[in-house]
């Protein structure tokens, strides 16, 4: 047997998992597969087991770009401060219905 | 996104069988279920979709030229951040709107260039101008009020990645009427002339804004398929009385009045009667005869032109990236 096939050297897969129709595919894990088809199937057997999913994605890892989460203050920082950006802001129309 | 025979979301695809897919089809709208990309889907739907998401896109897009008509003349620096923020969440609105579109199979540029050649529609509310900053509250409260109890219902669209985008925007709009109400109420509060500025502005985009529900029920013809589809939960007429039912008592608050002498209490019905619109001039600025259409189109060709070596610039610094990138690993290889 060679040495490909023993499963660390699988590539890394996410997988992402849709609760129910209409929802958004949501973050589940990962796992490790040869193919896009195993890890499909894979990803089937180890996150929906339990009728978590309608729908399965599955997305090799390093296809995925990501902020560096060490960095987290400084790439985000051009929302912090801007209270304005929510409705509890603007304080005049308290008491006025539907606003 | 490669398909294979494990997606679940698209159980008759192997059965490639029109009737078995309507049937299915039929069942989800039955069960008010969601459709997804995926899913068979009628082709009347998915062109009904195209152009109500892409026209809602493009309204989106449009909409921020009024409002950023008064950024650099916001009365306080507080102001022009807000309403900056807005404009942002406007052009943000737009982005998930034609990322919506695009899972129906119609591309980013197709429709672009729909809206630059004029063969797509957008709100015929963009076409009116700002003339005070009052009109930046007015808008706030009047324009983007109508646009939430439009969207809210449209949350629950049977297209489910339309449903997904309103939600985010439905969430994002909340500041949106808050801080228009606000800025009349200052205004409504400030000099006699600030106040008369503010019913000013409220005069003019009144009727506009109740125009934004679109022609009266027994004139719009597309209504009753899209409530059938799911898409449209309510009518056009339905939804501006609970408009006008909602503004009522919030222009009261704001000691302003709405240009309307028709409009009054019924007790029996429980809602506010109000009189007829102006249809024609709605049909005129429709038909692109409004005060601000052309403008609003040759600013948007003009944006979009001008915006051409931003685009060229990235695809060249992707291209450099990418042989850097290639030579790099070509370099490892070898062992250089
Ligand atoms: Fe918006
Ligand atoms: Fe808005």
């Amino acid at each position: 047997m060679s040495e490909q096939n023993i499963d660390a050297s699988w590539p890394l897969y996410e997988v992402f998992v849709r609760s129910s129709r209409g929802l958004s595919h949501v973050h589940a894990g990962s796992l490790h597969a040869p193919d896009d088809t195993m890890a499909l199937r894979n990803a089937r057997d180890l996150y929906t087991r339990r009728n978590e999913g309608t729908s399965v994605w599955v997305v090799p890892a390093d296809c995925i770009s990501s902020s560096d989460p060490d960095s987290k203050g400084g790439f985000f920082e051009s929302s912090k401060g801007k209270a304005f950006r929510h409705a509890t802001y603007y304080t005049k129309s308290e008491g006025v219905k539907h606003l | 996104m490669s398909t294979t025979s494990m997606h679940s979301d698209a159980p008759v695809s192997n059965l490639d069988d029109e009737r078995a897919g309507q049937e299915r089809f039929d069942q989800i709208i039955a069960e008010d279920s969601r459709i997804e990309p995926r899913d068979w889907m009628p082709e009347g739907y998915r062109k009904t979709l195209i152009r109500q998401i892409s026209q809602h896109a493009h309204s989106e897009i449009i909409g921020m030229q009024p409002e950023a008509n008064w950024i650099t003349r916001a009365p306080s620096l507080k102001r022009k951040m807000i309403l900056m923020a807005k404009v942002q969440d406007e052009a943000g609105h737009g982005l998930y709107l034609y990322s919506a579109a695009e899972t129906l199979g119609i591309s980013r540029d197709e429709m672009v260039q729909q809206l630059l050649d004029g063969t797509a529609k957008y709100s015929s509310i963009f076409n009116y101008p700002t003339l005070t900053w009052a009109d930046v509250g007015a808008i706030g409260w009047l324009v983007d009020g109508a646009a939430i109890q439009n969207q809210v219902p449209l949350c629950r669209a049977s297209y489910a990645p339309y449903g997904r985008a309103m939600v985010r925007i439905c969430k994002e709009e909340s500041f949106h009427q808050r801080q228009g109400w606000e800025i009349l109420y200052e205004l409504s509060h400030g000099t006699p002339e600030q106040k008369a500025m503010a019913q000013d502005a409220v005069n003019r985009f009144y009727g506009p804004a109740l125009q934004m529900f679109g022609p009266p029920d027994d004139n719009s013809p597309n209504s009753k398929q899209s409530m059938a589809w799911n898409i449209k939960r309510f009518s056009n007429d339905e939804l501006r009385q609970r408009f006008v039912d909602m503004i009522v008592p919030q222009a009261e608050a704001l000691g302003l009045t709405l240009p309307d002498p028709d409009l009054k209490w019924n007790e029996e019905r429980g809602h506010y009667d109000f009189g007829e619109l102006d249809w024609d001039e709605f049909m005129t600025v429709i038909k692109g005869k409004g005060p601000c259409n052309v403008q609003r189109m040759q600013h948007r060709r003009e944006a979009h032109e001008n915006g051409a070596w931003v685009r060229e610039a990235a695809a060249a610094y992707a291209e450099k990236q990418a042989r850097r990138n290639a030579d790099a690993a070509d370099r490892q290889l070898i062992g250089a």
